[in-house]
């Protein structure tokens, strides 16, 4: 028996999203009396790879077929159901990503396991039971869930679990074959289109998120909010009604119908704060909204705030982090 | 060409969510309830396919008590020809992907659609589900559908990014925007609605794998602190010194 967790890896490292699950994996192992396996997809080195150590993971799995290094689903489902068998992995973490949602509901099918998505804590297991918290109604409730079969699958949000250090250790690395065929990967994909990211951080990943909405007034004074996020390092988001008129690409779009973000920050610009939007964003561990209107919604759901005019804010938040720095 | 469109009944974006004391379920008092936003994409798109290639049926399905049913009848408003409503309490996502395979394999659909997922219960899981009950192909989260012949071609959102994927029939596809424009019902389509074949069945014997033990609320925030915008630059000395994530 053991704890099996799916490691994303992109050009090489490990996503961060990765690291949190692992940690979360090689907690639930020991709260279990076992130990944590990763089987790492994607495109990994070795070295990287056995850092995961750190996070507390015994033992990675890498096969390094090259065909793997985009998201195949047929492919990463049978490769990680394979590691599974192999491991007698009774639960099998994965990030709440849409590699993680695609592959995970597959698996539940496959290896008749529970599921559930969107988890934002460690499982509490008091009288035999195995629950987990999960965010329900877009970040507007949490829900209490048992998962009820003998196998059971967990995808872990981002940013809701601190990510373990312990500096130096190391896991062995063993390569490991789901002996996948060509139709494995028939649904492959044609072609992989990475986005033109603004400062070249990912918003589903980004630890920093800074956000426009209709107050910016035109996607010509973007800038403002491009320069903010580049003197902190952030990604660059939107609201709706912003994506839905082309001042800013739909892959920007946070809320209900949107992505969804998690960030450690997030600061509004000339975003009222439409309930659809909170959605999207309301885990966030900290929210700052600039907005001239002081009756503005999001003002509710704010830490902190700047009454005023972003067109006179933004240019000073951006000097005050450079001056910092 | 035969679709089948799988639709949830969710509250209104809007709604302010409140729970029955006992805290084990949501509270419907006075809630609106709509077709979820996520399966307007996919049903909407299934119409605008079946009007290109000029044949075909869209058949719109729920899984819920009666109390869904105007929702299926705006469903039909909006184009598609008829329903299937299985009469029970949508328990959980493997629940729900059991009754969706049951009828995907009598009914013999070529496309099977979907919203990317529900907004009250945000499980994302059903479109896997059904694909591997049925042992078809899914594309999840597509942003883009296009089909030709028995081929389709989708756009599928990965972070960071997007892969063009080819599939043939049959397949399952969770849609997002900016699949299409969700359309809405007009006159017509409300009247001749009523008439449309709306057909219930009974669910399978499946049981859920997963409950919910209890439900709860986010803890309320403290309360904004405000920075007077003539001294903006106070606002970054307390995100690195007081709330420590810069």
């Amino acid at each position: 028996m053991s704890v099996l967790v799916v490691v994303e890896c992109d050009g090489g490292e490990v996503k961060k999203s990765s690291l949190e699950v692992a940690s979360y994996g090689s907690q639930v192992a020991q709260m279990l009396g076992t130990t944590a396996t990763a089987v790492a997809v994607g495109e990994a080195t070795e070295s990287n790879l056995a850092k995961l150590g750190e996070q507390g993971i015994g033992k990675v799995l890498y096969d390094s077929e090259p065909r793997l290094k985009d998201f195949v689903n047929g492919a990463y489902t049978k490769l990680i159901a394979a590691a599974a068998q192999k491991e007698d992995a009774k639960v099998i973490i994965l990030a709440n990503s849409n590699i993680g949602a695609a592959v995970g509901s597959r698996l539940s099918i496959r290896l008749e396991a529970s599921l559930a998505t969107n988890v934002v804590e460690l499982p509490k297991t008091d009288g035999g039971k195995f629950v987990v918290k999960r965010g329900a109604f877009s970040g507007k409730a949490f829900a209490d869930v048992e998962l009820e079969s003998d196998r059971k699958i967990i995808a872990v949000k981002k940013n809701s679990i601190e990510a373990l250090h312990e500096d130096g250790k190391t896991a062995p690395v063993e390569s490991f074959s789901a002996q996948l065929t060509d139709a494995d990967f028939a649904d492959a994909p044609k072609q992989v289109i990475m986005q033109d990211q603004a400062g070249g951080v990912l918003l589903p990943e980004a630890d920093l998120v800074v956000s426009g909405g209709r107050g910016m007034k035109g996607p010509e004074n973007w800038h403002l909010i491009e320069d903010l996020a580049k003197a902190l390092g952030a990604a660059t988001a939107c609201s709706k009604p912003v994506s839905d008129v082309d001042w800013r690409p739909h892959h920007e779009h946070v809320g209900q119908t949107g992505i969804t973000v998690s960030p450690n920050l997030y600061i509004a610009c000339g975003i009222s704060g439409a309930i659809q939007h909170l959605a999207g964003v309301n885990s966030s561990k900290v929210i700052v909204v600039i907005n001239k209107d002081p009756e503005a919604p999001f003002f509710k759901a704010a830490d902190y705030g700047i009454v005023g005019d972003v067109f006179d804010v933004l240019p000073k938040l951006t000097e005050a982090v450079k001056q910092l720095n | 060409m035969k679709f089948l469109v799988c639709i949830s009944n969710v509250p209104d974006t809007t709604t302010k969510i409140t729970f029955t004391p006992d805290n084990k379920e949501f509270n419907k008092a006075g809630v609106q309830f709509v077709i979820n936003p996520w399966d307007e994409y996919a049903l909407t798109r299934a119409i605008e396919l079946k009007e290109a290639q000029g044949s075909g049926t869209v058949t719109v399905l729920n899984v819920g008590e009666a109390d869904t049913e105007p929702n299926i009848r705006k469903a039909l408003a909006i184009g598609a020809d008829d329903a299937i409503r299985v009469n029970a309490h949508p328990k959980d996502a493997f629940f729900v992907a059991k009754q969706i395979a049951a009828i995907a394999k009598d009914g013999g659909y070529d496309v099977i659609l979907m919203g990317k997922e529900s907004i009250d219960y945000n499980g994302f899981q059903v479109h896997g589900m059904v694909g591997e009950l049925l042992g078809i192909p899914t594309v999840a989260p597509a942003m883009k559908l296009d089909m030709s012949g028995n081929t389709a071609t989708l756009e599928r959102e990965i972070e960071g990014g997007k892969e063009i994927v080819e599939v043939n029939t049959p397949f399952v596809a969770s849609c997002q925007q900016p699949m299409c424009e969700p359309r809405i019902p007009n006159m017509r389509g409300i009247m001749t609605a009523r008439t449309k074949p709306l057909k219930v069945v009974e669910p399978t014997a499946d049981a859920p794998r997963t409950e919910v033990d209890s439900f709860a609320l986010p803890p309320a925030k403290q309360g904004v602190k405000l920075i007077p915008a003539e001294n903006a630059g106070e606002l970054i000395k307390l995100l690195r010194n007081e709330a420590k994530v810069i």
